[in-house]
């Protein structure tokens, strides 16, 4: 029998949950690459069923709509973590650094979305940097994240 | 042993949920409704324009240190798809907008009081009170002053062309061969710079008006704020018996048109294409998302207040299953 190691212990998201949550990070990723106009000029909106990449508004909205989700599924967790699993888990090294990754990409978008208002005029300078900012720790997010996929890493390990 | 959330902190917690969610939009409205207050507005009268052109001039004159420098030969594009988007050779068209014309007059004909009439029509950036150009640019290369004005920096812009693809009007023009894509990946990412009207935003800094507007030898434009100018706009209206065009287009812009011709039918005359803009319907697309911030707030909220329930509840069947037993006990 292996021994029961942090890599082995399951987190706290059942599968099919955890299907839905990396298939919402998948449109997550894909809607916000998309807001680059990258897709159409590298044919990938060329693709049939993904002429949707290259409207921009249409990417806009997606990408809203997914950070809603990801913010109640989050918030869940870490509400459920909080108050009903402090006693059987702790938070993994790996879930330590995706949620501090996450949390700077939750705040940098958060203030991009203020942006979007009408009356909010932000300096080039600054909204440089918190493109930057969330586009880097997006894609730490999913390198990390790919990587703990691989190395079936969980946010949670048993006590 | 159990955790249990007294129903003060349960309370405490719905509470600073509605606060969360009245702050959010309480910040979004107040934000948006001096905004406008503060933004200069500029009032096109179409019945005085005769089309001379004096404000076409008047713009490149004034505009020309700014208007694009490009190198060549240009980077080849990858992929070959990339279209070069070539105006240097060109640089004295000016009856369309063109990264060196950023103003030019479109003619309609229509009927005027049962009479063809050639309406001339000076067309540039509407300045829009929310501008996509400047909130959807993904690198940041577009900014609007907190007096309304929106501008492409092109020290920064990479030509990506995205400002043209979610302006309704497709308002700014591509120069390929200039700006700071040659400094990054010339031929991966960006393709030159985008240029469009800034309404003189530095001549407005110094006081001055714009070049459109001193250069009009009939005083077509009349610049100020926003709320005067739409008074303006609307009594002038109702003096000719005419039309009021860009005060509500795309959620609202700061260039109010009047005409004594329906916009429709103008827009149904003018040559349309590309660097021609449109006179039609624009709807505010940027509204959709923006309607979703209260989701944002709330969707945390709604996902932390579900798992607070199911703790409870457990908790709750927990405790009654614990007093079950020990009723049954006897000693």
């Amino acid at each position: 029998m292996p021994a029961k190691t942090a890599s082995n212990a399951a987190g706290m998201m059942p599968g099919q949950v955890r299907a839905c949550y990396m298939t919402l990070l998948l449109f997550m990723a894909l809607s916000g690459f998309g807001q680059m106009p990258i897709f159409k000029r590298y044919y990938i909106a060329d693709l049939p069923g993904l002429e949707w990449l290259a409207q921009f508004y249409v990417t806009h909205y997606i990408h809203y709509v997914g950070a809603a989700v990801l913010l109640a599924i989050g918030a869940y967790y870490l509400t459920r973590y909080l108050v009903a699993e402090r006693s059987r888990r702790r938070i993994s090294r790996y879930g330590a650094i995706q949620g501090v990754i996450m949390l700077i990409v939750v705040i940098t978008g958060g203030l991009r979305v203020i942006k979007n208002y009408e009356g909010y005029y932000l300096s080039s300078g600054l909204i440089v940097f918190l493109d930057i900012l969330h586009l880097l720790t997006v894609m730490l997010f999913l390198l990390v994240g790919a990587w703990g996929l691989l190395a079936r890493k969980r946010w949670t390990t048993n006590r | 042993m159990s955790k249990s959330i007294s129903r003060r902190t349960f309370l405490k917690s719905g509470l600073l949920a509605a606060g969360t969610v009245a702050a959010g939009e309480t910040i979004a409205e107040a934000a948006a409704a001096p905004a406008r207050d503060q933004h200069l507005a500029t009032l096109i009268d179409i019945t005085r324009c005769i089309g001379c052109g004096a404000c076409v001039e008047g713009c490149r004159e004034t505009n020309a240190p700014k208007f694009p420098d490009p190198q060549k030969p240009f980077p080849p594009m990858v992929p070959k798809r990339v279209k070069v988007s070539d105006w240097s050779d060109k640089q004295e068209v000016d009856d369309r907008l063109t990264p060196y014309n950023w103003l030019f007059i479109q003619t309609a004909t229509v009927m005027v009081d049962g009479e063809e009439t050639e309406l001339t029509i000076p067309r540039r950036c509407m300045h829009c009170t929310n501008p996509p150009c400047v909130k959807l640019c993904p690198w940041g290369a577009s900014r609007q002053y907190q007096n309304g004005i929106s501008r492409i920096d092109t020290d920064m812009c990479l030509g990506g062309s995205k400002c043209k693809a979610v302006c309704p009007w497709d308002i700014p023009q591509r120069q390929t061969g200039d700006g700071l894509y040659l400094k990054l990946l010339p031929s991966l990412a960006g393709n030159g710079i985008m240029n469009k009207c800034d309404r003189c935003y530095d001549r407005v800094a110094r006081d001055e008006l714009p070049a459109c507007i001193e250069a009009c030898p009939e005083d077509v434009q009349t610049i100020g704020p926003r709320a005067e100018i739409v008074a303006q706009a609307h009594a002038r209206a109702r003096e000719i018996g005419g039309y009021v065009y860009g005060e509500h287009e795309n959620g609202g812009t700061n260039t109010l048109y009047v005409s004594p011709a329906p916009f429709e039918a103008i827009n149904a005359a003018i040559a349309k294409g590309p660097g021609q803009p449109h006179l039609g319907p624009a709807q505010d697309r940027m509204a959709d998302a923006n309607h979703l911030g209260a989701a944002l707030l709330i969707a945390p909220l709604a996902g932390a207040a579900t798992a607070l329930g199911r703790y409870l509840k457990a908790a709750r069947r927990a405790g009654q299953s614990r007093s079950d037993n020990s009723s049954s006990d006897t000693r």
